[in-house]
């Protein structure tokens, strides 16, 4: 039992890790989706659009390693949770659709180009949306019984639940400004880099809003955060925020390019080491554990053997795709 | 409005419609795949110009159908949790590693490599920019490795244990899951129809534009690849469905009753049912045309072998006769005309006629979506098949749905209808604009050059303005 609990942990790790992978980097694709009507049409939203096309379907990637390795190492948990949230995944998925065949699209039919921008942009945003009152329906817990999903199919929809979906809306709208910062230039450049000041406001106040709802739920979120002399910890998660948040400003009022997007990242992760605070251990709050929802130790180890020699090899040619078609993106596309 | 159907039903034509969907890009991309890396090695091999535009010209159309099979697939790796819950707690110990290992070693690979290989020629250089080609093939293949052994497990369970709350739990050895009794029959036979796919699909652009310009000698070259492919592959393809099926004859004799039509057993020799009418209600075929004692000469290799039929199952254990009777037939009668192709093709490469017999090509381009037809209706033999059951003689179909109100499937399935045929639709739409369009000397990359910036002027309109 010794072994196979620490592998519950680390397989806890493994999935979290993906799941933050898929936020920050589908994260700015979708943020860019989001923010594409406000750019104008032609170089702007060209230089937009390809400096995310040789990327987005290995970021989107990450959901799919979020979705099946829920799926292999918790299945309980994918049962439920999918449930539980029926609409909004398939929502999500829905928009997703719509998102990435945008990219081929708009370039193969420019007379129906004003279409598949807005199926990108508005397929961007419904898949954000979903994801983030996913994230809401999931904090303020779902009906367990019998280990299956016991409520009715719109129970994920909440005030709490609309506010976390307007919190990832707004800070992937926070990621794909402050990447095009780094990546586009001239007008374009300099758009960003305003919407991307509004989103960084708008990216706090949601995180202080969501955080400051959070411990009044129903669970033990409360003592999570202000127990001694775990308040001593997790302190910690807020000090840094507002230093991460401090420089983020600093760098988006100086010329930086790469720094804020950087810093938007720092953001995400602390947003995301917060949750992590509130949830450990429970997978659905409340009623599943990690333990609870454990695939059985023999599907565990196969896959971390695999997941261990394949990951580092994952993350080295994803990063060599990255260098690839590094610096700014120009007009012509990445010539 | 959805209180006639149950929730279970939804659920089933969800899954159906939405996986048979999806197949019909990858049975495209695995072959494309390896159609554009032949292409391309080629090039650096001979040097020659018109491999490379051959190369651009499918490497445009495989970036549609990628991403449309990518935005597909991703709906499928959820449908399990969301409409199948229940089938999710209790095989996902099993096949759900199986399923991790497909995104880990497959799609990553794909997706990390395919920006490379639709804009990077002239970042990284011939060398490493083939090398990205490889690995796009190679993923497709990993991938169709991976989710077959998961189908094939569902098909014909081995290795693994029932624990006492009912869920399947893995046994000692991960290869007797992986490798189970009916998977390499399968993915030899399904990665084969997809080569098939492609290689009919090509054929029959070639000869469109054959057909248009017999000189062309992209659409030359294009075709001969293809009709090579028919007519080597096309009988191997024939010998692979004849293993596969004696397989399943082996692991589960009920799909081929009813792929056979033999709803009675036949203790001296079965015949072979060509044609005719299933009829359920009173478990016979109608009109039925039939060969004396075939069937039993093709499963049994024996004149005179008995065959068992249906009456012997349960009528509650029974998969439903009439889609899988037809299904199968569609199946076989496409690949005898592929064959059939592919021998004409040989006759007119013989008498030097391959490109300049216009009943030839018009044969080709009727012939181009063959395979889906096929691959679709191989599907559906195989999957009803299963019926009723999930995990094949273990997990009931009405005992795996998730416990969801039939208004929630029924109105998601009618979203995922609304948009897949108005999204694949203008897809499958630009592949096609883009097949009509010959292949051109230079052909310009894959590329989304700004059709609006200043300063460059579209070369395809130049090139076709010039013809």
């Amino acid at each position: 039992m010794g072994i196979n609990v620490d592998l519950t942990v680390i397989w806890a790790f493994i999935i979290a890790f993906a799941v933050f992978m898929y936020v920050v980097m589908d994260g700015f694709d979708l943020g860019i989706g989001i923010l594409f009507p406000s750019f104008k049409v032609g170089e702007e939203r060209d230089q937009a659009m390809n400096s995310i096309a040789p990327v987005w379907d290995g970021n989107e990637t990450w959901l799919v390693l979020g979705g099946g390795g829920l799926f292999a190492a918790f299945p309980l948990a994918y049962g439920v949770i999918l449930t539980a949230t029926y609409p909004l995944i398939i929502a999500m998925l829905l928009g997703l659709v719509f998102r990435g065949v945008a990219f081929e699209f708009r370039w193969r039919d420019p007379r129906h180009r004003a279409l598949w921008d807005m199926a990108f942009s508005v397929g961007s945003f419904i898949a954000a949306f979903a994801q983030g009152v996913t994230l809401g329906a999931i904090l303020q817990g779902v009906q367990v019984e019998n280990q299956a999903y016991a409520g009715g199919w719109l129970d994920w929809l909440t005030p709490f639940s609309l506010l976390t979906g307007a919190g990832v809306v707004i800070g992937y709208a926070l990621l794909g400004a402050t990447w095009l910062i780094w990546k586009v230039e001239g007008t374009a450049e300099a758009h960003a880099r305003r919407l991307a000041l509004w989103a960084a406001i708008g990216t706090l106040f949601a995180m202080a809003a969501v955080s400051a709802a959070t411990p009044f739920l129903q669970f033990e979120y409360w003592k999570r955060w202000f127990d001694m002399p775990g308040v001593l910890a997790t302190a910690q998660v807020p000090l840094l925020t507002a230093i991460v948040a401090f420089l983020l400003f600093r760098k988006l009022r100086g010329g930086a390019t790469a720094a804020p997007f950087l810093l938007a990242l720092a953001l995400f992760a602390l947003g995301f080491a917060g949750l992590g605070i509130s949830l450990f251990p429970y997978i659905v709050p409340d009623s599943i554990t990690i333990w609870d929802a454990a695939a059985p130790e023999r599907s565990q180890v196969f896959m971390l053997i695999g997941t261990a020699i394949i990951m580092p090899i994952i993350l080295a040619y994803t990063g060599w795709a990255y260098w690839v078609f590094r610096g700014k993106v120009g007009t012509h596309g990445y010539h | 409005m959805f209180d006639a159907f149950d929730a279970l039903l939804l659920a089933r034509i969800q899954f159906g419609f939405t996986v048979s969907f999806h197949f019909i890009f990858p049975a495209f991309s695995i072959g494309l795949a390896s159609y554009l890396m032949v292409l391309e090695g080629l090039w650096l091999k001979t040097g020659r110009d018109i491999y490379l535009d051959l190369f651009r010209y499918w490497v445009k159309i495989f970036a549609i159908a990628f991403a449309m099979g990518v935005v597909s697939g991703i709906v499928m790796s959820y449908q399990f949790g969301t409409n199948w819950s229940v089938f999710s707690t209790k095989a996902g110990p099993v096949i759900g590693p199986l399923m991790a290992y497909e995104v880990l070693t497959a799609f990553f690979l794909e997706a990390g490599f395919l920006g490379v290989m639709l804009f990077g020629m002239s970042k990284v250089g011939k060398g490493l920019h083939f090398a990205a080609t490889c690995m796009v093939a190679l993923g497709t293949f990993i991938s169709a490795f991976w989710i077959l052994s998961v189908n094939s497990w569902m098909q014909t369970p081995t290795g693994f244990e029932i624990s006492p709350d009912g869920r399947f739990l893995p046994g000692p050895s991960w290869l007797a899951i992986i490798f189970n009794p009916s998977f390499p029959y399968r993915l030899v036979h399904t990665v084969i129809a997809a080569y098939l796919t492609t290689a009919f699909v090509v054929g029959a652009v070639g000869a469109w534009h054959l057909l248009r310009d017999c000189r062309n000698l992209h659409a030359r070259k294009m075709f001969s690849m293809a009709m090579w492919m028919a007519a080597i592959v096309a009988p191997v393809q024939i010998f692979a469905g004849d293993m596969h099926g004696l397989n399943t004859l082996e692991h589960q004799p009920a799909k081929v009753m009813a792929m056979e039509g033999h709803y009675d057993s036949h203790p001296d020799g079965a015949p072979l049912i060509l044609f005719g009418i299933p009829n359920s209600a009173e478990k016979r075929i109608d009109y039925a045309v039939e060969i004396p004692k075939a069937s039993s000469l093709i499963l049994k290799h024996d004149l005179d072998a008995p065959l068992a039929g249906l009456d012997t199952i349960p009528d509650d254990r029974e998969p439903p006769v009439p889609v899988i009777f037809w299904s199968f037939r569609v199946m076989v009668g496409i690949g005898f005309a592929m064959l059939g192709l592919g021998l004409w093709s040989l006759f007119a490469r013989m008498r030097k006629r391959l490109y300049d017999w216009p009943g030839l090509h018009r044969a080709a381009v009727l012939m181009g979506p063959s395979g889906f037809v096929a691959v679709i209706a191989g599907w559906i033999t195989t999957e009803v098949g299963r019926q009723p059951y999930t995990v094949y003689g273990e997990l009931l179909t009405a005992q795996s749905s998730s416990p969801l109100a039939a208004p929630a499937v029924g109105a998601s399935l009618i979203a995922f209808v609304i948009v897949y045929f108005a999204v694949f639709g203008a897809g499958t739409w630009y592949i096609l604009h883009l097949m009509h369009r010959p292949a051109v000397p230079h052909e310009p990359e894959h590329e989304p050059v700004p059709v609006r910036a200043a300063g460059i002027t579209p070369a395809p309109a130049i090139v076709t303005g010039a013809e």
